[in-house]
């Protein structure tokens, strides 16, 4: 392999591909969320971005693509060439520590740590405004594929919650 | 077409059609929570459709794309089950054929996600969460429907025997399925049949439903026999691309 070789210079676009906010959550780069899986810079100096969808149907991708392409481009490297991989498939486990901290300090409850055993426990969801725990579900789906409605019995306020797949 | 296009295109019409049915619910539903479960459904049910109509189109390397297949072709070359395309009815018909098809779908690609196609593996271990969500959004429905007013068990067990002749089309399979199962490829859909009445048949009474007992059933969908409703459908969401041909914004 050549590592040593492309290292530097696949550090350096990386750091321009990864603070590309997602279109639909503008407070997370698309390396919070974990859409971002690699970037690679060939030989020739072309850079190779692979992401992955949050959801199969997830309507953001195209604009992620162009976002990718277009902040490249902004930064000098003139051949971009971007792979969407399905597998292995995202879950809200890829999300990074400090994406869920600006998650909740944008007011979306961020989806819990990963499950511990093979029994899905129903766990309430604190409200990222009052931080009760006595909140409860509206729907499975809300304004986007990644999360569900939910409203707080303490202090009234709906808000979107990160669901965890 | 190859045989693992044609079950490809099977498993992608299945749902491309669904996700069209349920975005008419949008601005229809009984509630505006509603509005957006049936949409993000039939959006998780689109993406789906994407990757394999575009697998499909690779495999079978005449160079047609996902638009190609979704919007030009004919009625009787879709190869979707007719329990997909039959209208949406009330909203009791609806929930019941997402309790039908969403069970499934879930134990397809629960065994789809070994597949050793991994193009294939890849889609079922994406969808797969997905569709667990599909399916808990139907059962919750079926429960409160069947055990709520006289009223709502009523059209909850309309939607029932509405659907039912239906059923049985999702497990029969064919030469395609059982080429393609002996190399580890596809799921046969027959074996999925137990597994799907010992879990409907659970929901149905728990929601002190009957089970329905169809006096006839569908045949010959994925053949490219359809009913009447595949075509109006069609029409309706192919005349844009087919009125103007490579338009873009």
């Amino acid at each position: 392999m050549t590592v040593v070789a492309t290292s530097r210079p696949a550090a350096a676009a990386r750091a321009v591909v990864a603070v590309v906010p997602d279109p639909e959550v503008p407070v997370l780069t698309i390396d919070d969320l974990g859409v971002l899986r690699d970037v690679e810079v060939d030989p020739g100096g072309a850079v190779h971005v692979t992401i992955t969808p949050t959801y199969s149907g997830c309507p953001a991708m195209d604009v992620i693509r162009d976002d990718v392409r277009a902040a490249l481009q902004h930064a000098g490297y003139d051949r971009v060439e971007i792979t969407t991989v399905l597998s292995p498939a995202w879950t809200t486990d890829w999300m990074s520590a400090a994406g869920k901290a600006k998650l909740l300090a944008y007011g979306i409850a961020p989806p819990p740590g990963a499950r511990a055993g093979p029994v899905t426990l129903a766990l309430s969801v604190r409200c990222p405004q009052c931080d009760s725990l006595d909140t409860r579900e509206v729907s499975r789906f809300g304004s986007t594929a990644c999360k569900s409605l939910w409203v707080c019995s303490a202090c009234a306020e709906p808000f979107d919650h990160f669901k965890a797949i | 077409m190859p045989v693992l296009a044609t079950y490809a295109l099977r498993l992608g019409d299945d749902a491309l059609v669904l996700s069209h049915r349920l975005g008419e619910w949008i601005s229809a539903a009984p509630a505006i929570e509603e509005d957006i479960a049936l949409g993000n459904i039939g959006l998780d049910l689109i993406g789906q459709a994407r990757a394999l109509l575009t697998y499909a189109g690779e495999v079978e390397g005449r160079g047609r794309s996902e638009d190609d297949l979704a919007y030009l072709r004919d009625e009787r070359d879709f190869a979707n089950v007719a329990l997909v395309e039959i209208p949406n009815g009330d909203f009791g018909v609806t929930i019941a054929r997402q309790l039908a098809f969403s069970v499934y779908q879930l134990g397809l690609y629960e065994r789809l996600q070994g597949s050793a196609d991994a193009t294939l593996a890849g889609v079922a271990g994406k969808a797969v969460k997905e569709v667990a969500y599909h399916r808990d959004h139907a059962v919750q429905w079926v429960l409160r429907l069947g055990d709520g007013t006289e009223e709502s068990h009523r059209r909850m067990q309309s939607g029932l025997d509405t659907v039912w002749p239906y059923v049985d089309e999702l497990f029969d399979g064919d030469e395609v399925e059982q080429s393609l199962a002996a190399q580890g490829v596809a799921v046969e859909p027959a074996g999925l049949r137990g597994e799907w009445s010992a879990s409907v048949e659970a929901v149905i009474a728990e929601a002190t439903l009957d089970q329905p007992t169809p006096r006839w059933r569908s045949r010959g969908s994925r053949q490219g026999i359809h009913t009447e409703s595949l075509g109006l459908l069609l029409a309706e969401m192919q005349h844009l691309h087919r009125s103007h041909p490579g338009a873009s914004w």
